[in-house]
């Protein structure tokens, strides 16, 4: 018959204490909370507050918190298809109907509809920036850790220094 | 002498093969094409073929006129796509009886002396290699021919080479392994013994698997069409790993339908093995790695060797040797195996 040796367990490699119990190294939260809409009449807008907290040293800092409108995550997703390699989640809805004139209620602005949104986004931007190719576009890191999303910016990759 | 023979309507006889050894001799299963699983005697490269050929007159009383009754052994190749062209590779011939006619009932010996069978037997999706015995008593209008499978295996010796395969892959950044497995080369009731080892985790990983692929080649060049099989598929991880972490792997893998790598059999078709680990994320990307080992078919310790029990034939060619009791003549050759040491 086969003898021990043949089939025996390969010795693993002892694992350092830190690395067993400290927190994992791919530790990446992005919240999208507190929906404000601004403005008045039919020149308001709604945006929403994008917390992320992270320990991936892709990212140049471990929080952020930016606010993000609806069009500016339209951005990031043209921007994503165009230059990355990711087959790229789909968004939210635009609602193109609920900003007809003539509806019974606030359209675009009513609290349920903020509410589906706001989690359709947050699940959008989970899944993205959690991809490793698109964790080294320039477009996610302006998205997420910029105040003010430059669109003149020029395209390209991250690198880990 | 009724009109049915007279115009070589219907059989006129029943026609059997009947091989030597019957009592001895092992069976092996092999698939049809419609996948059903047939077994069939089984013999190595180099045994004999022996048996004999009977015809039963359906009516007695009856003349079976005919121009010739022959034994055929032929190894051959079918492209499920090609069915026109079987590709014989091998190809012999006994000539059991001259053109004549048949009053009674008969029985013909028959020797396939020491035959090469270079390739096993093989059915997959679009490819089969089969080997058989053809009788055929050729008539003016229409042939009697019975065909008659047997299984051929081909054994190989523990290869003196082999190494483990050990690899580190990744994702820049992102996933970094090592994985190792303890051999390239494994026999059908082996068991591949390896580990995972976790250098980088920056993503998120659900579980992990490790899947057997089975790859047919068929056809060359610009013809080349590839059939991709998952024959297993084996959860070795649930949960997310941390980095320093190490998963053992053990794969039993008598529990599959493996056959053993076959390369360019004949320039036709080629038979792969592939061992494919993938990992999954929360997002449920797939991340995964494949490499190859070889699939061989261990040789028995033992081997006893095989007797003839039938008459022996002087000539290769020459037949005509109606049914005498059988001398017991015991032929103390063993079957010649194959030595195929498994090269890269």
């Amino acid at each position: 018959m086969a003898n021990r040796d043949a089939t025996a367990r390969i010795q693993p490699r002892k694992q350092d204490l830190e690395d067993a119990y400290a927190p994992p190294a791919n530790f990446l939260e992005i919240d999208v909370l507190n929906p404000e809409t601004h403005g008045i009449g039919n020149k308001r807008f709604t945006d929403y507050e994008l917390r992320m907290r992270t320990n991936l040293p892709i990212f140049r800092v471990k929080e952020s918190c930016v606010r993000r409108r609806y069009s500016d995550f339209e951005w990031l997703r043209g921007e994503l298809e165009r230059d990355s390699k990711i087959v790229v989640p789909p968004l939210p809805g635009k609602a193109l109907s609920r900003q007809l004139p003539f509806r019974g209620d606030d359209g675009i602005f009513e609290e349920d509809f903020i509410e589906d949104r706001r989690q359709g986004l947050e699940q959008f931007i989970n899944k993205i920036a959690g991809h490793p190719l698109a964790q080294n576009e320039k477009c996610l890191h302006i998205f997420l850790l910029e105040p003010v999303i430059d669109k003149n910016y020029v395209p390209g990759k991250v690198r880990l220094t | 002498m009724s009109l049915s023979s007279f115009f070589g309507f219907g059989q006129g006889a029943d026609v059997e093969i009947i091989l030597d050894g019957q009592d001895t001799r092992k069976m092996a299963e092999i698939k049809t094409e419609d996948g059903k699983k047939e077994k069939h005697y089984l013999y190595l490269d180099g045994e004999t073929i022996s048996g004999k050929v009977s015809i039963k007159l359906k009516k007695a009383g009856t003349r079976l006129e005919h121009h010739g009754i022959k034994v055929e052994f032929v190894g051959q190749i079918e492209l499920y796509y090609d069915r026109g062209n079987h590709h014989e590779f091998t190809s012999l011939v006994r000539e059991l009886a001259r053109p004549g006619e048949l009053t009674s009932n008969v029985s013909y010996d028959f020797e396939f002396n020491q035959v090469e069978k270079p390739y096993e037997s093989y059915t997959g999706t679009n490819v089969r290699l089969r080997y058989f015995l053809r009788l055929t008593v050729v008539k003016r209008l229409s042939d009697l021919v019975k065909e008659q499978d047997i299984v051929v295996h081909t054994l190989s010796h523990y290869p003196d080479m082999n190494s483990s395969i050990k690899m580190e892959v990744g994702i820049e950044d992102s996933l970094h392994i090592e994985f190792e497995y303890n051999k390239s080369k494994y026999h059908l009731q082996d068991v591949i013994v390896g580990k995972i080892y976790f250098i980088l985790v920056r993503i998120k990983i659900r579980h992990m698997e490790l899947q057997i692929i089975k790859r047919e080649t068929t056809g060359i060049g610009p013809n080349t069409f590839n059939e991709n099989e998952t024959i297993a598929k084996f959860e070795i991880m649930d949960g997310a790993p941390v980095r320093g972490e190490s998963i053992p792997i053990r794969l039993f893998l008598n529990g599959y339908e493996l056959t053993p790598t076959m390369r360019d059999i004949n320039k036709k078709f080629s038979v792969r093995y592939y061992l494919n680990l993938v990992l999954v994320d929360e997002e449920d990307r797939r991340y995964f790695k494949q490499q190859e080992i070889t699939v061989f078919r261990k040789a028995d310790k033992v081997r006893k060797s095989v007797r003839n029990a039938s008459a022996k034939f002087g000539s290769q060619d020459v037949a005509a040797h109606v049914q005498s009791p059988s001398s017991d003549h015991t032929d103390a050759s063993s079957p010649r195996y194959e030595h195929n040491y498994i090269a890269d």
